[in-house]
């Protein structure tokens, strides 16, 4: 059947798998190793680091809703970025977004450290500077959009048609926004990236990372890289991440209607510096007006949980100054808008009122102990 | 922590749960069976895992909120929490059911208390003159479905849990259908509550379990009792999935309601159903009942094609649904009564109470509406040439 609609492929994954049985769910294949029925005859499964029967239903699943050829399922979102930059030579150079998540800021400083892969932060939405940044060195773009956590968007499709001129590959973390969101590979981009720990396992429970890509010689290259270097998904997580995916429209439609309703709470709150919201997704930012604010307002939520991490069902408030951008130093940081007053807000699938109420007693509580 | 008012919220936030050590926000799976007992002659809250498990424990606790009750049993299936809970009745005890009762409730009521000494008459619970005439001097259990499977029939909680007040009995309702979210029978009066969580308080077609709740402190303390002495309890993986389902348990069942709703529509309207029995339906004669109970109309409905063929000819040709027993999915799963959920009831029987070869039920997934209308378009055509070819042929 052609052309459904994302809602209805998401709960079709590895539905219609199994021809044994007729098990309307895949089963979780934990078997490390596969029979050969003689000498250069193969199931098409050898060895799980290679391929593994569950591990390949959620990659084909998510390369068919990226809209992309092939999919890459990795231990950690971290795993994903690293199979990505494993396309990358000694002085070679990455062009990326300023407003990056630390997690690869750090891994990417750390390329250029050990590897000579440099990277040159800059002002994606800036089109002079990204053209006088690229050099005959520059061999790919990586944006975040919205970018984490200032949720500044940036026009794939116009970083895309300056790729192409330069012949740079662009590689999109999708993260935030899910491809029932937002399909960079449709916009021009060539590989696409998830931290899948968020949106798409959607439960809090599972660390995963997602890469998919098009063009058969990128592909080659990611799939031999996938498996010589190992740092694949195991195949309970894979069959975790897929039964995640199946409500992945219904969260984040709710995630959505939430975050709307919040960023208007917030923005009418005195207490509130100001909001960013890009009016899509479930994720916000937002300053507090003094940062000594900061620690109370943490101290006080009640429902929502002060933690790392994001895209799932319960709500999450970050503080990036000492959790997701510890590692950018203070000066870099706070230059670039990633100030001591700001808190991240993933937010969840609990009624919007429960939450509103949870943040009125949170602030009302700052200001009562700030009296004190 | 705050008190927390809306039902979606207490879904995701399971009962409060932190993990007071890590901090973890979800529980862990306690592979455990058996605890550390620190103190001579006092155990601890558990002690060994048939009669209690910090990872069911949350699960347990969880059901019992959502249901508006107090405790709250895992079993290894829904069969496993019924049978279990039928326990509670001694010999020359009497149950009054429902006559459209689920098959396998069915079949231990009529093949395994009975040999317990345990009686048993089946009544039309939507009738309730007909429950008081029911009412013997040993009754001590109403069991009610409400809507009951597959014809969606309503029977009027209150009015029976009323009678069995009267006449001192206990009312078990099999709330699987409906959910917490849609209606909460305790909060009407019943006494027990009833789950196959297999449904759609898991959702994703791949757990196997059973609930109970109650809300006395004496009935707790026998279910638990039967719970712990039979022991079907529910392994500590599938009491974390069905955890994991339940938080999505709101979207889900709202989103699949809305589909049905719409799907309800467009049967209605098509030449080749005879008729839809869904309780959204304004036509539907439980209708004002069902909606003075509960806060939706579900997201399962049945419908009647003429006959076996034109059956055959739809089920052979849909595309989109799962033909499968088993309802409450993220996948639509389109099920026939006559061979399956109802292939031991004589067909005459079966014919008597409405199950014609022409019933099907459909349990509403989350594929997008349009997919499933499109599907169903050109499935009711093929099925619609059948129906022309046997015309034209007699």
């Amino acid at each position: 059947m052609t052309n459904q609609h994302i809602e209805t492929e998401l709960v079709q994954i590895g539905n219609r798998s199994e021809q044994q049985t007729g098990a309307v769910n895949p089963p979780v294949y934990f078997s490390t190793a596969y029979r050969h029925e003689g000498i250069g005859i193969s199931t098409g499964f050898e060895y799980s680091r290679t391929k593994n029967p569950t591990r390949a239903l959620l990659e084909d699943g998510f390369a068919k809703l990226e809209v992309g050829e092939q999919g890459f399922a990795c231990s950690s979102g971290m795993a994903a970025i690293q199979l990505v930059l494993s396309l990358f030579r000694q002085n070679e150079e990455i062009i990326a977004s300023d407003d990056l998540y630390g997690g690869t800021y750090r891994l990417l400083q750390q390329y250029s450290e050990s590897y000579g892969i440099h990277t040159q932060f800059i002002d994606l939405n800036n089109v002079e500077k990204l053209e006088s940044a690229i050099s005959g060195k520059t061999r790919a773009i990586l944006v975040e959009t919205p970018t984490n956590p200032l949720m500044i968007e940036t026009d794939i499709q116009a970083i895309a048609a300056i790729a192409r001129k330069h012949h740079l590959l662009l590689v999109v973390d999708n993260t935030f926004l899910t491809p029932y969101l937002q399909k960079p590979l449709t916009l021009g981009a060539d590989i696409v990236v998830h931290s899948a720990t968020k949106y798409i396992g959607g439960h809090n429970d599972v660390l995963a990372g997602l890469v998919v890509a098009k063009g058969a010689d990128i592909c080659e290259k990611l799939s031999a890289y996938h498996n010589g270097a190992g740092a694949v998904l195991s195949p309970f997580d894979s069959w975790l991440l897929i039964r995640g995916l199946k409500t992945l429209s219904l969260r984040m439609e709710r995630h959505q209607e939430n975050a709307k309703k919040l960023a208007e709470f917030l923005r009418n709150r005195p207490e509130v510096e100001n909001v960013l919201y890009p009016n899509k997704g479930g994720m916000l930012s937002f300053r507090l007006q003094k940062p000594e604010w900061v620690p109370l307002f943490l101290k006080n939520l009640q429902l929502i949980t002060f933690a790392e991490s994001l895209g799932g069902v319960e709500s999450f408030i970050t503080y990036p100054a000492t959790q997701t951008h510890a590692d950018i130093p203070e000066e870099v940081r706070v230059s670039r808008g990633v100030c001591n007053k700001l808190l991240r807000f993933s937010v969840g699938l609990e009624h919007v009122d429960d939450l509103i109420g949870d943040l009125k007693q949170a602030f009302a509580k700052i200001v009562q102990e700030e009296l004190v | 922590m705050a008190s927390l008012r809306e039902f979606d919220t207490k879904l995701v936030h399971q009962n409060t749960y932190v993990d007071k050590v890590t901090g973890a926000v979800n529980p862990p799976i306690h592979y455990s069976s058996t605890f550390h007992q620190t103190a001579f002659d006092q155990f601890g809250a558990f002690d060994y895992s048939r009669s209690g498990n910090p990872t069911r424990k949350v699960l347990e606790d969880t059901i019992a909120d959502l249901e508006g009750g107090t405790n709250g049993f895992a079993f290894s299936s829904g069969m496993a929490a019924i049978s279990s809970v039928f326990m509670l009745l001694s010999a020359g005890d009497h149950v009054l059911i429902s006559q459209d009762v689920y098959g396998g409730t069915y079949r231990i009521v009529t093949e395994v208390l009975t040999r317990f000494q345990i009686e048993h008459t089946f009544v039309d619970m939507t009738n309730l003159d007909e429950v008081t005439k029911g009412i013997q001097s040993n009754t001590k259990v109403l069991y009610v479905e409400t809507p009951s499977n597959p014809l969606l029939h309503i029977t009027d909680l209150k009015g029976v849990i009323e009678i069995a007040r009267a006449n001192g009995c206990l009312v078990f309702v099999d709330n699987t259908f409906m959910t917490p979210y849609l209606q909460r029978p305790l909060e009407l009066g019943a006494d027990i509550v009833l789950h196959s969580a297999t449904k759609f308080l898991s959702g994703h077609s791949d757990v196997v379990a059973g609930l109970a709740v109650v809300k006395d402190a004496e009935l707790a303390q026998k279910v638990g009792f039967l719970q712990n002495a039979f022991g079907s309890i529910l392994g500590v993986q599938d009491c974390w999935l069905l955890l994991r389902g339940m938080k999505t348990l709101s979207v889900r069942l709202q989103q699949s309601a809305k589909t049905a709703e719409k799907l309800t529509d467009y049967l209605v309207k098509h030449p080749l159903v005879e008729e839809v029995y869904y309780p959204g339906l304004t036509s539907h004669p439980g209708y004002a009942t069902h909606h003075s109970q509960a806060k939706g109309a579900g997201a399962v409905l049945s419908f009647r094609l003429p006959d076996r063929e034109c059956t055959k000819a739809f089920v052979e040709n849909v595309r989109i649904p799962v033909f499968a027993v088993s309802l409450g999915a993220v996948e639509s799963i389109l099920s026939y009564p006559a061979t399956m959920s109802h292939a031991a009831m004589p067909k005459e029987e079966r014919e008597r109470r409405g199950i014609t070869d022409g019933v099907l039920r459909l349990s509403v997934g989350l594929e997008h509406v349009d997919d499933l209308l499109l599907d169903f378009e050109q499935a009711l055509g093929k099925a619609l040439l059948v129906k022309k070819e046997t015309v034209n042929h007699s």
